[in-house]
């Protein structure tokens, strides 16, 4: 790295202020609904008012005759048109070897439908309102059937099934660890603590509502697909190679600006395939964008497991073993990456931050009348990290040891450190998080603020969470024979121009990151080119030709080390080059601060004039050296990252209303390198939001008996707001991850794995109880602290 | 269908309009003004917040007939041609946004908060700031943002 960059004003370690925020700040952004298209016709959706119920017949007569009705299409022409479902690209396995099972997702529900909000038959209009006029009009019969939402009662034997491919509504009985060793270790316990636990169901809501524009061009052949993705490729992958609604080298996919994704933008939807395919029919564009109620039931959940769990310790405190059964709701149908989420990306995080020795994981995937689970902020790495820190607190006061103290006892503190559960942690030191957390949060005087509180009648508590996580998805090969479909590279082009600026094209994509700000910066710092001379290009796969998306916090550690190897071998070339115009040996060129130098000499040349040289090839012996500069990578990560920290909330409970107050929150996280720490910290914030809003607000539910969703709007799903929120403090350590060249960890998905731990940790600390379950609404807090 | 006439942005518009179009289709659809933002469908969510007559005003929950004469400034609106408004400059300087579809109307609450709580502590512009939703920053950097643009104001 530059030695220019002492002062940290630019380039990488920096806090840059975002080059993407001008267009935001005076609303010329172009989030999908911003763009129209010449002709664009509007789509909109029919949809289940039922959980479960056979469509029997579909009348659109009179909706066809309205004003401005174009087009209605139902299951049946998605199947005369031979179109493929909506997949699942990651295949688990049952204990017994058999493959997960689940029945047909077609695009359009065609004989049933499986939950409430499920895609049924879709008008096309000239304007949105008689879209909507017309969809009114449409009488669709079914026949009810009973249906069923919870996991508690998927798997009773008369259970209503969702499908007749998985008996017992249960996808996949999968497991992971060594049962034996860790019956072992059971047998030989001092004590053994117990937690039944459940992770409450929560929508993503991002924002900006899901919305596509598709449109065929009938001269060429060519689609174009405007959506709100987090991944164009993967888009424009799936919708040619598995749904069949255009070729690949036929299929143009742009995802502009996004608002918000948190992993329910990853997935390939019936609706944007819906208007690729009408598209071509209709003869016009056709334009769809999601009401806040149509995200509500159909955009992809999250969380939603069912646990009980064991941690066996010795005397001391010494954790011996954990074994851990969950029933995990995926949903109607297998979505994306949905099968991977409760296992793959869960169990292997059980350890936690602990040496222990022993753990068996079961997991039972079970199919509901409800929207599809998938990945959503943490993706399985929250739900991990609430069962093994609650188990680690409730250890520590049951064994009446400090918390903290808990953790040391139990810490890792040697690396590489391979864990029960497939992940080898590469690196870490989780003492000096938990150290600086402690510190950051005045935890010495916290008995104090506990008395000082007690006599105005409040209820103080303080909780732990030291979490880890396993992120920088992923290594290609080893998530291969856990059974994804796809690999999970990254890809950059590095095009130098004549004139010496930079375009970067990435596969990742932005959707609030600020890619176009730390990428930018990291190819300043190597370059030695100001950040203005930098573009940063992504979200369209005519300008990227592939790329895998932003998620799973992998644009750092896998996105930002491709382009880091693209920039060595734009350097390594600059280099031949600038030899030859230099009329020196390579040896001796020297690269610094973006001028090439012939070692003890004053010759050199600007960056910008090396370009111009490689553009013009004057210089150099074109038959040994290209002309032009610019280089692509694929960078396959070579292991998964760990992030890890230690959070620490501080809670005040008023007990005659209920009333939870986060007074502080800390978080001290090790994210290895860092590029921008204001937009690290950035992230933190708003995951630690969203966990704190699972702990305390959030809670998707849908009705026992009649399978509709009760949380249907904002009306009833307590979005977190400013004021139910603190300032909150957070901290680095580094350990470099040694696994990328950048030594990134990533930084994503961190807040949202640690904090709700922390949450329950201290308000079961401040009411003296032993479990309570989320969201700690008032109303559970009052009860609670009032013992009813 | 109704002919409505206001100002926008300082300038005279009229359209005839289906009467039940809402202010806030009116000024994305008819008067490609898409940097207002719809969000939600229960009046929460304040993407779509706009200054209405000097005051802020979910433009999702007001017909466009009923904003007929009055003055209405938008977020392409603030600016003062080249120079952006203290709220907006601090938001860039503090991070405050992040996917920034929140943003505008985020800002525009800010803007009209300001203007009726010259100086607010950090739970007073928590408390106001009940009326929009951020899904992406956790509120921190907004929050600093207001405060800094406070003093600057």
């Amino acid at each position: 790295m530059n030695a220019i960059n002492a002062k940290k004003a630019t380039g990488i370690g920096a806090a840059v202020p975002r080059k993407e925020d001008f267009r935001f700040i005076t609303g010329n952004g172009h989030y999908t609904d911003d763009i129209n298209r010449q002709g664009q016709a509007y789509a909109c959706f029919v949809r289940s008012p039922h959980a479960h119920a056979t469509i029997d017949e579909i009348d659109y007569a009179s909706a066809l005759a309205m004003p401005g009705v174009l087009c209605i299409l139902t299951g049946k022409d998605v199947a005369a048109d031979g179109l493929g479902g909506l997949i699942c690209g990651w295949l688990v396995h049952s204990k017994d070897g058999s493959p997960m099972k689940t029945g047909a997702h077609p695009v359009l529900a065609l004989s049933h439908v499986r939950y409430v909000g499920h895609q049924v038959a879709v008008v096309i209009a000239q304007t949105a309102a008689q879209a909507r006029d017309a969809a009114e009009q449409i009488n669709v019969t079914y026949g009810e059937l009973a249906s069923v939402t919870s996991v508690a009662d998927a798997q009773a034997p008369d259970a209503p099934q969702v499908h007749a491919e998985a008996p017992r509504n249960t996808s996949f009985e999968w497991e992971l660890g060594d049962k034996a060793a860790t019956e072992a270790a059971f047998k030989n316990a001092a004590k053994i603590v117990s937690l039944d636990i459940a992770n409450n169901r929560l929508i993503p809501n991002a924002m900006e509502p899901r919305a596509a524009i598709g449109e065929y061009d009938k001269g060429s052949g060519i689609y174009t697909l405007y959506t709100t993705s987090q991944n164009p490729h993967v888009a424009r992958l799936v919708l040619s190679a598995f749904i069949g609604v255009a070729p690949e080298n036929k299929l143009r996919v742009i995802a502009p600006d996004v608002g918000g994704g948190f992993g329910s933008k990853i997935f390939i939807y019936a609706e944007e395939t819906v208007c690729v395919w009408a598209s071509k029919k209709v003869g016009r564009p056709v334009k769809w964008v999601a009401d806040r109620s149509e995200s509500f039931v159909s955009d992809a959940h999250g969380r939603d497991h069912q646990t009980h769990a064991e941690l066996a310790l010795d005397a001391t405190g010494k954790m011996l073993g954990l074994r851990v059964k969950t029933i995990a709701n995926l949903g109607a149908h297998l979505q994306l990456f949905s099968a991977s989420v409760p296992t793959y990306l869960y169990a292997t995080l059980l350890s936690g931050q602990y040496d222990l020795p022993a753990i068996y994981c079961e997991v039972d995937g079970v199919l509901t009348h409800t929207a599809p689970v998938d990945a959503y902020r943490g993706a399985g790495r929250p739900e991990a990290t609430y069962v093994i820190e609650r188990l680690a607190e409730t250890a520590a006061r049951e064994m009446g040891m400090d918390p903290a103290e808990f953790r040391r006892r139990n810490f890792i503190r040697k690396f590489p450190h391979q864990t029960p559960v497939i992940m080898a942690y590469d690196t870490g030191d989780f003492e000096a998080s938990l150290n600086a957390a402690c510190q950051l949060i005045d935890y010495a005087n916290f008995p104090a603020r506990k008395a000082e509180a007690a006599a105005r009648g409040q209820r103080r508590g303080i909780g732990f969470s030291t979490y880890i996580e396993a992120c920088g998805i992923a290594p290609s090969a080893a998530i291969g024979t856990l059974g994804a479909g796809v690999g999970l590279w990254e890809s950059a082009e590095v095009r130098v121009n004549p004139t010496g600026s930079v375009e970067v094209l990435t596969g990742a994509h932005s959707h609030g990151q600020g890619h176009e700000t730390t990428f930018a910066q990291l190819v300043s710092d190597r370059l030695g080119i100001p950040m203005e001379n930098v573009e940063i290009v992504h979200g369209d796969t005519d300008k990227v030709q592939f790329g895998m998306g932003t998620y799973g916090s992998r644009s750092g550690a896998v996105g930002m080390s491709a382009i880091q190897v693209a920039l060595d071998k734009v350097i390594a070339k600059a280099r031949k080059i600038a030899a030859h115009v230099l009329e020196a040996g390579e040896g001796d060129i020297i690269f610094e601060d973006g001028r090439f130098s012939v070692a003890g000499t004053d010759r050199g040349l600007a960056f910008a004039e090396l370009a111009l040289q490689a553009y013009t090839g004057h210089k150099f012996p074109t038959s040994e050296i290209e002309p032009g500069l610019k280089e692509t990578s694929f960078y396959d990560p070579t292991n998964f990252t760990f992030p890890a920290g230690c959070h620490i909330a501080e809670v005040e409970i008023d007990p005659a209303t209920g009333t939870v107050k986060v007074i502080k929150f800390v978080a001290v996280d090790d994210f290895g390198n860092i590029i921008n720490p204001m937009i690290v910290e950035g992230q933190v914030h708003g995951g630690v939001a969203q966990g704190i809003g699972q702990a305390l607000l959030e809670n998707a539910v849908y009705d026992p008996d009649t399978g509709q969703l009760l949380t249907g709007s904002f009306m009833d799903y307590c979005m977190p707001r400013a004021d139910d929120l603190p300032s909150f403090d957070v901290g680095m350590t580094v350990t470099p991850a040694p696994s990328n060249p950048l030594g990134i960890k990533g930084c994503g998905e961190a807040g949202a794995i640690g904090s709700p731990a922390a949450i329950i940790n201290a308000i079961t600390d401040a009411l003296g109880i032993r479990e309570i379950a989320m969201p700690v609404t008032p109303e559970r807090a009052w009860r609670a602290a009032n013992g009813l | 269908m109704t002919v409505v006439a206001m100002q926008v942005n300082g300038k005279q518009v009229s359209a005839d309009v289906e009467t039940r179009t809402l202010l806030v289709h009116y000024l994305r659809e008819n008067l490609q003004l898409t940097g207002t933002h719809v969000g939600c469908d229960t009046s929460q969510c304040g993407a779509c917040v706009v200054h209405v007559d000097g005051k802020a005003v979910k433009s999702c929950t007001i017909l466009a007939v009923q904003a007929a004469g009055a003055e209405v400034r938008t977020i392409e609106g603030l600016a003062d041609g080249d120079r952006l408004h203290p709220v907006q400059a601090a938001f860039k300087e503090h991070h405050g946004l992040q996917c920034g579809f929140c943003t505008p109307g985020m800002i525009m609450t800010a803007v009209d908060m300001l203007r009726r709580i010259p100086k607010p502590d950090e739970t007073t512009i928590r408390h106001e700031l009940e009326g929009n939703f951020c899904r992406c920053t956790g509120y921190h950097n907004i929050v600093k943002a207001i405060k800094a643009a406070s003093e600057v104001i």
